[in-house]
């Protein structure tokens, strides 16, 4: 029992970029495997998440497909709405990584985890690195759901894999600014009910779900400059062609594929050079 | 408890946590007031005070989980916040929430833990193995936090501060809210780990923890320090037992002060809201006792109650700032913890 007191391990924090950051990405796995776990322990609240998206799919494509008007000519609705769903559906998925830690800070877990000789921006890259697994798992289901309502990856499966790979992108971006709205409202209902009043205009204002033309002329410059509306184009590009960005008063491309992707990924930057270092931030000053 | 004086001079020369003029505020609220400690290495130190006084802060500066607004403290000659990660090495923190994730098994928490203190995976879980044994939970490793009761959980939790072996161990209310059996196995558990050579700090509001366990006590009150000692220094301050009479009609209140003018050691404290008289008495419990009740047995005063107790948490407040620990909710937590009161009613 003595020997409990003894002390083995190195007690030094490690000096160096390379060394500090190889720690903080060890034990944001350590982390990531955590919330994982409590994941498969507590299944409902996943399985209620990925009704979510799969109700939006079912409610959008049977009650708005023959509905929406200024549609691109020859495209489906089935076709535009299911990449913005993608998009949809990795921002919504992002609300968990607010919830989940506003959820740690309540049970005290937190307070452990800032007490341990742990990376600083461990316990935030842990919990994205969940949510983007558990995203991947969401988008997975949702192509699946949309195959069964008709969509389909017209462009080839390295395509296909260019809009999954852009939703996790989406969906890890936004972990970082919802992992700021936790940090900083800390009550788990306040943090559920203001990052899903931020996430529906974010959302609604671009063309996830309807064509921008159709909107109030007031919120059309608004819904165009939404990354949201870039990153949901850049998606309908690569499932179903350049048909899908054609502005439909003119007929006229809107943006060229190699535009769309550049605005995505600058934007993408963009928000994560602004949250990453704020939400570090903001845990680094925790009380 | 300091038997030896020598050896008291010898750990008094070698403090591993120092706090000098610890301020630190909330808004307009100031938690803490230039708290200056002092822990011997290898001691248990008691940090006693009502609610709100600032203990809990008090840890989270040391366990580097909260900056002093001003003032500096060292762990081991770290500063808490310039070498915190250093720091972290050093400590375990036990909250007053038992700090574990319920959905993981008991050994998957302490695996974290572990893992997180950088060390192989294999270590980690030797050592989380040998934590779990040593606080009895075994049989409980493979289970889910979720399926422990409240004394289990709060084992877990002080078992996952004791993972890093930590050179000094804050403990913040560790038996708050135990079962009498729950604090019994902690107060065992706070006496070996001293034995074995760790530093303990503790925060309680009760005066008999505090008594029970620590070498050194720091009474602390709305963030300021107000006494510092052993317990046996403290209690002397306090006077030793009171004599406490509360009275059927407040109405007799003054003459039943006026009858027992002289009894006592110290000025006896009147509450007139509760008809209540509060005397202390030194170690002549007994004689002032009987001398009260042979006075009043002359009188037609009808008494509700006299008692003698030990101080309390109270009487340490009554007797260091000259009023209660705190108004309302948290006296009455207080008194909730009083020992058992000897003497006897009458009527």
């Amino acid at each position: 029992m003595s020997a409990v007191t003894t002390t083995t391990q190195a007690r030094r924090a490690p000096h160096g970029v390379v060394a500090r950051a190889s720690l903080a990405l060890t034990d944001g796995l350590v982390v990531a495997r955590r919330n994982m776990l409590t994941l498969t322990r507590v299944p409902t609240v996943f399985i209620f998440e990925l009704v979510q998206p799969i109700m939006f799919v079912l409610l959008f494509r049977f009650i708005y497909a023959n509905n929406i008007a200024n549609l691109p000519p020859g495209l489906d609705y089935v076709q535009f709405l299911m990449p913005g769903i993608f998009i949809q559906n990795a921002i919504f998925g992002s609300t968990t990584t607010a919830v989940g830690l506003a959820e740690d800070m309540k049970t005290g877990i937190v307070d452990r985890f800032r007490s341990l000789p742990m990376g600083r921006s461990s316990v935030l890259l842990g919990r994205a690195a969940s949510d983007l697994t558990k995203n991947f798992l969401l988008v997975t289901i949702v192509v699946a759901v949309g195959y069964l309502v008709g969509f389909r990856f017209e462009r080839g499966l390295l395509a296909a894999l260019g809009v999954v790979l852009l939703a996790l992108a989406v969906g890890f971006t936004f972990s970082w600014a919802m992992a700021c709205i936790g940090l900083s409202l800390k009550k788990v209902e306040a943090v559920q009910a203001a990052s899903f009043t931020l996430i529906f205009p974010i959302v609604f204002v671009s063309s996830a779900f309807v064509p921008v033309a159709g909107m109030a002329s007031f919120l059309q410059p608004i819904a165009r400059a939404n990354p949201v509306t870039v990153w949901c184009n850049l998606a309908r590009y690569l499932s179903s062609g350049n048909i899908a960005i054609l502005d439909p008063a003119t007929k006229l491309p809107v943006d060229t594929f190699e535009g769309l992707l550049v605005k995505s990924l600058l934007w993408i930057a963009l928000l994560l050079v602004i949250f990453v270092p704020l939400a570090i931030r903001l845990y680094r000053k925790l009380d | 408890m300091w038997a030896d004086p020598s050896r008291l001079t010898l750990r008094m020369a070698d403090p591993i946590v120092i706090t000098e003029g610890i301020t630190r505020s909330f808004g307009d609220v100031e938690a803490l007031k230039s708290v200056d400690l002092q822990v011997e290495k290898g001691s248990v130190f008691g940090l006693l005070g009502p609610n709100g006084a600032g203990k809990t802060t008090m840890v989270r500066i040391l366990a580097t989980l909260l900056l002093p607004t001003a003032g500096r403290a060292t762990v081991d000659g770290l500063d808490v916040v310039t070498d915190a990660e250093e720091v972290r090495f050093r400590i375990g923190l036990a909250g007053q929430n038992a700090a574990v994730d319920e959905n993981l098994t008991g050994l998957e928490n302490l695996e974290m833990v572990g893992r997180l203190y950088h060390l192989p995976k294999d270590e980690a879980r030797r050592r989380g193995r040998d934590v779990l044994d040593r606080f009895d939970l075994s049989e409980a490793a493979d289970r889910p936090a979720t399926t422990y009761s409240g004394g289990m959980r709060r084992r877990l939790d002080l078992a996952a501060s004791l993972v890093g072996r930590p050179d000094v161990l804050f403990l913040d209310e560790p038996t708050t809210g135990l079962d009498p059996r729950s604090r019994l196995d902690v107060w065992d558990f706070i006496r070996e780990l001293q034995q074995e050579g760790t530093t303990l700090m503790l925060t309680t509001q009760y005066l008999e923890e505090a008594d029970q366990l620590a070498d050194r006590i720091a009474v602390i009150d709305h963030g300021t320090l107000i006494a510092e000692g052993t317990s046996d220094e403290l209690k002397d301050r306090i006077g030793g037992e009171v004599l406490e009479l509360h009275v059927e009609d407040n109405a007799d209140l003054a003459q039943v002060t006026e009858t027992l003018a002289g009894i006592g050691t110290g000025e006896p404290n009147v509450d007139v809201d509760s008809g209540s008289l509060r005397i202390p008495v030194g170690t002549q419990g007994p004689t002032a006792l009987l001398d009260s009740v042979r006075r009043l047995s002359d009188t037609n005063i009808q008494l509700a109650e006299i008692a003698l107790h030990r101080p309390t948490l109270d009487d340490v407040f009554l007797s260091l700032t000259g009023k209660g620990a705190e108004d309302g909710q948290e006296s009455q937590e207080g008194q909730g913890d009083r020992p058992k009161r000897k003497g006897r009613k009458e009527r």
